[in-house]
């Protein structure tokens, strides 16, 4: 039994508590973190870098943006670079570069919320009916059945329907949407770690199942939970800008990347593209980063090789 | 198989029933009555709120109500639009073409491009199997609504060759107006596609099979044809058919982008005005799509390859 590699996580090295710990011990003593990172690779290394750009943004964007994002100068509306406004300004005459700085706050933290709830509903799941099996597992796994006729965008639409247009009911919605999916590729995880020997001790000690679950059996899937979880935070980034797109989302003035794709659309069939392209760049390259770290992470922690 | 068949049947019916019930119920989760809801928010007049007690029977209870609601729907009765004044059906009837036609040539050039290209990178090596990967890795990124954004500027604004916006009239310019929808719409999924494609092929390749019929001489393009390309097509094909049941529902984003007058874009209208019947009515015919689609790629996916249907047994 070794720890899953790549786990980044605190609660994937050493169980302190006596007991079963002796079965849990990881194989290899090295910090996770050295195994990791040196084998990223070229794509790697990019994507790492364009992430701590955006979440540096994120936390201090809208702190050391230039401009104030939301101050309208009618006379300068689709104004290209000037001064020091360095990507000029949007359809209002607002600068540009602030909007899009204060933006990845909003883009970003929604998703990582989306992200969030998703996998805690996922995992949580994926536990429990691994753990107790039987009725449990069958109908967790009917219900799941159910909730995949639902596409998350359109499940989404019918939140904003019901509640309003707007983060809240967008993003619960998409993250009810996401579960199922991480559910099941989570069940199967939790099912194998289920099966382990060590957890089988643990029953047999009298140990119970609440700290099975969270101190052998959560942390032993964990580096799959933060692969998956990456995944569905580029899924919710896109999910999230469409619906702001839609107008459904994030409503504007608030500046977010998805808001000013739409806003910037009717400058750009007006042959002023900036605000439109850069903010589809912004979201396009986060993404990619995220889809292509989240994919080496789980071929990481399935051992796949493809 | 058969047992197969009608197990995948008796699950859809029940997604189905389900999917329905959360439909209908959604409209009772919305804060305020449902009167409110279904009048957006308008002062209806008496007579209004008698009729819409009597057409919902909102006087009767939550199943009860669901089941009218059930057989009004399957008897293509979706009720009516109250600030149009129109029935739900009719409104859907006249967008749903614009959204099938769609879907169905995004799907020609998902399958043309997608398989195509990753029958090309499989086969192989250097530059152009790393051309194939990396444009599939471009153009996955590439959320629909990106691409929509991006074809529009390039290919309407600088250069004039599509419409940005619009249906068209007549066949010919209606087409011409979906071109670009359809490569925004089928951008991302292209990209799957091309993996899968690639993915699958490569392991055929190496299969004994393969290699034995390489070693007996056999011509290059009948091993590709007989032994290759149709053991491939099964994963290929499951592929195939989740992506297009999934762009269903994505097509409203597109839609909205290209300003087209289909069912997605005129749910989001819906959503955004409060038209609750139209957007019960549009979700109900989408999510029936959906499950659809996906129970017959489950079904197809079965009768390529009986392993499967045996599986399910097994379990």
């Amino acid at each position: 039994m070794s720890i899953p590699v790549g786990s980044a996580l605190p609660t994937g090295a050493v169980p302190e508590e006596p007991g079963p710990d002796t079965v849990a011990t990881p194989g290899d003593p090295r910090p996770v973190k050295t195994r990791l990172l040196p084998r990223l690779g070229v794509g790697g290394w990019i994507s790492v870098a364009i992430i701590a750009v955006a979440v540096l943004l994120a936390i201090f964007g809208p702190l050391v943006r230039p401009y104030d994002p939301n101050e309208v100068t009618l006379s300068y509306a689709n104004v290209g670079p000037l001064g020091g406004h360095l990507l000029g300004f949007d359809g209002a005459g607002r600068d540009l570069l602030s909007r899009l700085m204060v933006g990845a706050r909003t883009t970003l933290l929604g998703a990582a919320l989306v992200s969030i709830v998703a996998v805690a509903i996922g995992s949580s799941l994926a536990v429990a009916s691994a753990w107790f099996g039987g009725r449990l597992d069958t109908a967790v796994s009917s219900g799941l059945d159910v909730m995949f006729a639902f596409p998350g965008i359109l499940l989404a639409v019918l939140a904003a329907a019901v509640f309003g247009p707007g983060l809240l009911a967008a993003g619960l919605a998409l993250a009810m949407a996401y579960s199922p999916y991480l559910a099941r590729v989570l069940r199967g995880a939790a099912l194998k770690e289920r099966a382990m020997a060590y957890i089988q001790a643990g029953e047999v000690q009298g140990f119970s199942s609440w700290w099975l679950c969270f101190r052998h059996l959560l942390p032993n899937i964990s580096s799959l939970i933060v692969a998956q979880g990456t995944i569905f935070f580029g899924f919710a980034v896109v999910d999230l800008a469409a619906l702001s797109f839609l107008g459904l989302g994030i409503q504007p003035p608030q500046a977010d990347w998805g808001v000013m794709v739409s806003e910037g659309k009717t400058p750009l069939l007006q042959g002023y593209p900036l605000e439109a392209l850069a903010a589809v760049a912004c979201i396009v390259l986060v993404v990619s980063a995220v889809s292509f770290l989240g994919e080496r992470l789980q071929e990481r922690s399935t051992g796949a090789q493809r | 198989m058969l047992a197969f068949i009608v197990k995948r049947l008796v699950m859809l019916v029940v997604t189905l029933l389900v999917a329905s019930l959360l439909v209908y119920g959604s409209l009772y989760l919305a804060p305020g009555n449902p009167i409110a809801t279904l009048t957006g928010g308008r002062a209806p007049s008496p007579q209004v709120v008698a009729q819409l007690n009597a057409q919902y029977h909102l006087n009767d209870p939550f199943l009860v109500r669901y089941w009218h609601w059930l057989v009004a729907a399957l008897h293509g009765d979706l009720g009516q639009s109250i600030p149009l004044h129109e029935s739900v059906s009719t409104l859907i009837g006249q967008r749903i073409g614009v959204t099938a036609s769609l879907v169905l040539l995004t799907s020609i050039v998902i399958v043309v491009i997608g398989v195509g290209l990753g029958v090309v990178g499989a086969l192989s090596h250097g530059t152009i199997d790393n051309g194939v990967l990396i444009s599939s890795t471009v153009s996955a990124a590439m959320p629909a609504f990106a691409a929509a954004v991006v074809l529009q500027f390039v290919f309407a604004v600088k250069l004039p060759w599509f419409p940005a916006l619009g249906d068209g009239n007549g066949l010919l310019d209606s087409l011409h107006h979906l071109i670009l929808p359809a490569l925004a719409l089928a951008a991302s999924s292209v990209a799957l596609v091309t993996r899968v494609t690639r993915a699958a092929v490569r392991e055929e390749l190496e299969r004994e099979h393969v290699q034995t019929a390489v070693s007996r001489g056999l011509p290059r393009r009948t091993i590709l044809r007989r032994h290759v390309l149709r053991n491939a097509a099964i994963p290929i094909t499951t592929v195939v058919g989740l992506t297009i049941a999934s762009l269903i529902a994505l097509s409203a984003v597109v839609e909205t982008a290209f300003g087209l007058n289909g069912l997605g874009s005129y749910l989001v209208q819906a959503a955004q005005n409060k038209d609750f019947a139209v957007v019960q009515g549009i979700s109900l015919v989408l999510v029936v799509l959906f499950v659809v689609v996906n129970t017959l790629v489950d079904i197809a996916y079965a009768l390529l390859d009986p392993r499967v249907a045996i599986g399910s047994r097994a379990q």
